[in-house]
């Protein structure tokens, strides 16, 4: 217990770094994915393939990857090379690739509106912005709650991924204690903390479910 | 003195890929008039609809409503709409109900009612909510005014849907296939509703199979097939005496 005690400051203070990565990526990813998937829908035809490669290359490269590339080759690229600080390249590549997943939830959320929202909308003489904003998109909101819960756990998880670019997040705390003391424990208390983060996403994703049960499609 | 038409539509034409639909379909409406649509599938009604009131666009021919124009064709046969803001003027002043309702299901029945109200028009709160609690008395339904409408059967819905076109205060109502989705015995509620509306002279267009309803309430019948107006006279007289053989073998058929 007192051995518990004495590692939780450390694995606290990775814990925040955790945190921290996965808030702002939230808060960041979430509109800009919503602005993708509206642009991959448009039917400007050009912008939309754009969309649709930016997506496949995101998806299709591993986060792992990309953080590795911004941090180590981006500097190095004429014209747009910037050499950035290490929390800051995190950051940058996980908005980047889970935009693309957010994307196409959103989109996923979109196509499942049924056309006779659209048309009821339109004989009354709402514009198309005020169409998604007031009816499609809220409806899209409770659709997608099942699959944005998978992938803000699937985040949480994924932000110990910024061990490559040295940073102390929690997974990284706890091996280095484990390494230093040639114990397991530290990986166990870990572990509890995941946990924990996950359990107040599944348990704030149900409220929401719950929320938006009082209609059905 | 002269006062335009409610509705003036003159030689509609409409193609779906290679199908035409509309083959030059023409209709006059003055105020007040209830027209009852009939015809067997497919031959154009709801298109002929549709296309009034901009859900699709038509490739020649053009629209006019109380005086104003949605969209005409020149001599050389080329077809304009109006600029998307005129689109829009133009097209408010018309409302339509749907045979599938398209009801808004995250909202309860009163923010159905008072939706585009409050988002178009930009009515204040207090100002809309009492009249839409008049419509929804009007249809029968100010105590399911905070139910979703998941909770509501067929001929209820049809009946909020209506009161939320009212809402918005159209000078025409079109209704495409209004009681085609509901159980036989919910079809009558939304008839009355709609009777009543007739009444006090809503002009109105019905897409319809009720034969019943377009024989009584309606002042004209239409009869169209193979997307062109074969018939189109008083409703009694088509339905007592259909002069075009192809409106008389569908009245035998139906009736």
């Amino acid at each position: 217990m007192d051995y518990i005690a004495a590692i939780l400051p450390p694995l606290l203070q990775g814990s925040a770094v955790t945190l921290q990565v996965f808030l702002i990526t939230l808060v960041l990813a979430v509109p800009l994915g919503l602005g993708l998937a509206m642009v991959r829908i448009s039917r400007f035809k050009l912008l939309s393939g754009l969309v649709n490669g930016y997506i496949w290359l995101m998806r299709g490269t591993p986060l792992m990857l990309q953080m590795l590339f911004i941090y180590f080759a981006l500097p190095f690229i004429p014209v747009i090379g910037v050499r950035l600080p290490d929390f800051p390249s995190a950051i940058l590549a996980f908005v980047l690739n889970y935009s693309a997943y957010f994307a196409e939830i959103f989109r996923a959320g979109i196509q499942s509106i049924d056309r006779g929202q659209y048309e009821g909308a339109k004989v009354l003489g709402m514009s198309y912005p005020q169409t998604m904003r007031r009816i499609v998109l809220p409806q899209v909101l409770k659709r997608i709650l099942p699959p944005m819960s998978n992938e803000t756990i699937t985040l949480v998880k994924d932000t110990s991924l910024i061990y490559v670019l040295a940073m102390n997040d929690l997974l990284r705390a706890a091996r280095g204690i484990v390494q230093r003391d040639f114990t397991t424990s530290p990986f166990v208390v870990a572990a509890a903390f995941y946990l924990i983060m996950t359990l107040v996403l599944t348990y704030g994703f149900q409220r929401l479910e719950k929320k938006y049960a009082v209609y059905d499609d | 003195m002269t006062t335009s038409p409610m509705i003036r539509a003159v030689d509609m034409h409409k193609r779906f890929g290679p199908v035409e639909v509309l083959k030059g379909v023409s209709l006059d409406v003055t105020k007040g008039e209830v027209i009852a649509v009939i015809g067997p599938s497919g031959s154009g009604k709801s298109t002929f609809l549709r296309c009034l009131i901009h859900l699709e666009t038509i490739h020649r021919g053009s629209i006019e409503i109380e005086g104003e124009s949605l969209v005409s064709t020149n001599v050389q046969g080329h077809c304009q709409y109006v600029p998307p803001a005129d689109i829009n003027r133009v097209c408010r002043k018309m409302g339509m109900v749907f045979q599938h309702f398209n009801l808004f299901p995250h909202l309860t029945v009163l923010q159905n009612v008072i939706e585009a109200p409050l988002t178009v028009k930009g009515v204040q709160l207090d100002q809309i909510v009492p009249k839409a609690e008049a419509l929804l008395r009007k249809v029968g339904l100010f105590d399911k005014r905070d139910s979703y409408p998941s909770r509501l059967s067929g001929g209820q819905k049809q009946r909020v849907a209506i009161a939320r076109a009212l809402a918005m205060e159209p000078e025409i109502m079109l209704f495409d296939e209004p009681t085609s989705a509901l159980d036989p015995e919910l079809t009558g509620e939304v008839l009355a509703t709609m009777r009543e509306l007739a009444e006090e002279r809503m002009t109105m267009i019905v897409v319809t199979h009720e034969m019943a309803f377009a024989r009584e309430v309606a002042g004209r019948a239409v009869f169209m097939d193979g997307g062109v107006v074969v018939e189109s006279r008083p409703a009694r007289d088509l339905f007592a005496t259909p002069e075009h053989p192809r409106t008389q073998a569908f009245l035998e058929k139906i009736l």
